[in-house]
């Protein structure tokens, strides 16, 4: 027997207890709760320093403020903290100053939130309502399942964007990309509106968008600025071009983008756009039972 | 910024992996400070079964030898493996690897460096037929698979890893990297999925100069066992990634493919992509994929390989793990997320992530 297959080696041993931390301080996190909590006055603004706070409690600060009313927050040097703006369902507009961490605004209904920085993976992950405006570039799966509520990004963005997404009566998330994206964007699209302008980008010389775009769509539409080819797409799709309802939503995105980001909506506006939306109500009704 | 105390008390977080690498490209040496650092910024992408450092150009009075970092569960373990190194090798230093004591390390294992330099192959017991770094394999391979509770966990020159069972910021304390200057750190945060939180299963996984960090899982990792155990490369370590560090070897090193097609090894194009190709390349990568079918690795990855004159990364062909690669001046950083390095390096000159399956290949220049 190899020794490597002995369950009961010694360095193995080590493996089992999970490190435990020393006695245990007094939480940091109290001290500033209630710090944060005395200083928010309703309806007023506040700012939260984020400098070496634990994403945990960086968030009951936040919750904190929110349900003191306070109705713009400013978190500064943020760096990482995960979480931020989850689940939140206020009207609170909020402005981060530094690189937030996985799933901000995830689950939210309502805030808006500013970065002035790039953003990480999973931002809106299941949004429900608000903004979020990203004054950068962005990671993976932004937007995933989004249900309501727009987001912008001024540069690229990566894998798996708008993936899921889905609109529901008067529900209808939007997802803007100045930048190019990377592969698999409005997979699996069940409904929203993904524009992709591709003008914003680190990556000049790269395609607008990666493979297997609007894989296994079934709803929604995505726009495209320019050209994409065929290959590029899911399965079975194709680009189209726009008609004028489609130039309507076009000009309203471009031009929120445009007075988001300080850049000109002419100039967005002044190439051509095409269309790529689910080829059938079904597209894949027939896929493990046939008709 | 570093979790607080009773972290474990806190609700149940999802997470994966974390990785960190930099390389200055002039040699510059950095603490062991910043690639600590920026681990503990993502220090919820693990949950304490694994952490390590590889560090390159931390024992320059020493650089002509093999540094071998040795893991033991018993004295007598200890022993066992240096006879057996004594028998093919000639023991130019002996000593522990420095170490604290830190609360959150529990049942550390004894860890030992040898700095040694081969036998002649006349002098050898076995292995004579073997040019000295194939030699050093072997040997490598031998004292892993036979040697009862010893492992070998680096075996480079002038480099070195430092990994066990523990948050990374944990681990560095315990190894006290922040006394080690290297011109490229590679770092990992582990959260083991299918395989044991175990001191020899942390990464960096090393052979000779090469190093691996790796996020993500190697579905492929049967195949490419076997394939690497036809080629004298044996498993031992119980975790997916230690292929990676055999595969590197075998297809760089001995093989001589570069870099870049190694790259296409693990991570191929897709076969319409290949049809797209100009008639050369398709050629070529129809080749490389019949060739090299059982190197490819399948599955999520984003991987840190580190080598004596290079720091590299790689995504899987459909980017199933985040990387994000960052510059500023003669530093290059790689990271899984960006507030990893604008903790150690707040204002960057260039941001950007890489496309799937395209690797980042940043050599020194000196």
């Amino acid at each position: 027997m190899t020794k490597a297959s002995s369950p009961k080696s010694g360095v193995k041993k080590a493996a089992k207890p999970v490190a435990k931390a020393a006695k245990p301080a007094k939480p940091v996190a109290k001290a500033g709760t209630k710090a944060v909590a005395k200083t928010a006055t309703p309806g007023k603004a506040v700012t939260i320093d984020a400098a070496g706070v634990y994403y945990k409690q960086l968030n009951e600060r936040i919750r904190e403020a929110v349900a003191a009313g306070a109705k713009e927050i400013t978190l500064v040097n943020v760096n990482g903290q995960r979480y931020i703006a989850d689940g939140v369902a206020a009207e609170v507009k909020f402005t981060i100053q530094g690189v937030p961490g996985q799933d901000m605004a995830a689950f939210m209904r309502g805030p808006v939130i500013r970065v002035e920085a790039n953003a990480q993976d999973g931002v809106g992950n299941t949004m429900d309502d608000g903004r979020v405006i990203v004054n950068g570039l962005a990671g993976d799966v932004i937007g995933y399942a989004m249900r309501g509520g727009r987001i912008m990004i001024k540069g690229d963005v990566g894998y798996r964007v708008g993936i899921h997404m889905k609109a529901y009566k008067e529900k209808l998330p939007t997802i803007v990309v100045g930048g190019k994206s990377g592969d698999f964007l409005g997979e699996y699209m069940a409904g929203g509106v993904i524009l992709l302008l591709g003008m914003f980008t680190d990556k000049p010389e790269d395609p607008i968008t990666g493979r297997s775009l609007g894989t296994g769509m079934h709803g929604g539409v995505i726009y495209v600025r320019g050209e994409v080819p065929d290959y590029q797409l899911g399965p079975g799709l194709h680009t189209q071009p726009v008609d004028e309802t489609d130039m309507k939503m076009i000009r309203e995105l471009s031009e929120d983008f445009a007075t988001e980001f300080k850049v000109s909506a002419k100039t967005i506006l002044s190439k051509p756009f095409v269309k790529v939306k689910p080829f059938s109500h079904r597209p894949y009704g027939n896929m493990y039972v046939p008709a | 910024m570093k979790a607080p105390l009773r972290y474990h008390e806190f609700d149940k977080d999802i997470s994966g992996c974390g990785i960190f690498g930099v390389i200055h490209k002039k040699r510059g040496l950095i603490p062991g400070h910043m690639p600590s650092c920026a681990m503990a910024t993502m220090h919820d992408r693990g949950n304490g079964l694994g952490g390590g450092f590889a560090a390159y150009g931390i024992y320059p009075e020493q650089a002509d030898k093999y540094a071998f970092h040795l893991m033991c569960e018993t004295e007598g373990a200890l022993e066992s493996a240096r006879e057996v190194i004594t028998k093919f090798f000639t023991i130019h230093d002996s000593q522990p690897i420095p170490t604290r004591k830190v609360l959150a390390i529990k049942n550390a294992p004894i860890v030992w460096r040898f700095f040694l330099t081969p036998k002649r192959k006349g002098e050898r017991p076995t292995f004579r037929d073997l040019g000295e770094e194939d030699f050093v394999v072997a040997v490598v391979m031998h004292i892993n698979a036979k040697v009862h509770g010893a492992f070998v966990f680096s075996s480079g020159k002038n480099m070195g890893a430092f990994k066990g069972v523990g948050f990374p910021e944990d681990i560095a304390e315990f190894f006290r990297v922040e006394d080690y200057r290297a011109y490229i750190w590679t770092a990992h945060n582990r959260f083991p999925t299918n395989t044991p939180g175990w001191w020899g299963g942390a990464h960096p996984f090393t052979l000779l100069d090469w190093s691996i960090v790796h996020n993500g899982e190697i579905s492929s990792y049967g195949i490419n066992m076997r394939y690497l155990c036809e080629n004298d490369y044996l498993c031992t370590l119980m975790t997916d990634t230690e292929v990676v560090a055999y595969l590197l070897d075998l297809l760089v090193r001995r093989h001589g493919l570069s870099r870049k097609l190694c790259s296409k090894v693990f991570a191929p194009p897709f076969w319409d992509e290949i049809d797209r190709m100009p008639p050369e390349e398709k050629r070529m990568y129809t080749a490389l994929r019949a060739t090299y079918g059982s190197a490819m690795l399948n599955g999520p990855f984003a991987i840190l390989v580190g080598s004596s004159k290079c720091l590299w990364g790689l995504n899987d062909r459909v980017k199933l793990r985040p990387l994000v690669v960052a510059e500023k001046g003669d530093m290059v950083f790689m990271s899984s997320e960006e507030s990893a390095i604008r903790e150690v390096q707040p204002d960057l000159d260039r941001v950007w992530m890489p496309k799937a399956g395209e690797p980042v290949i940043v050599e020194t220049e000196v």
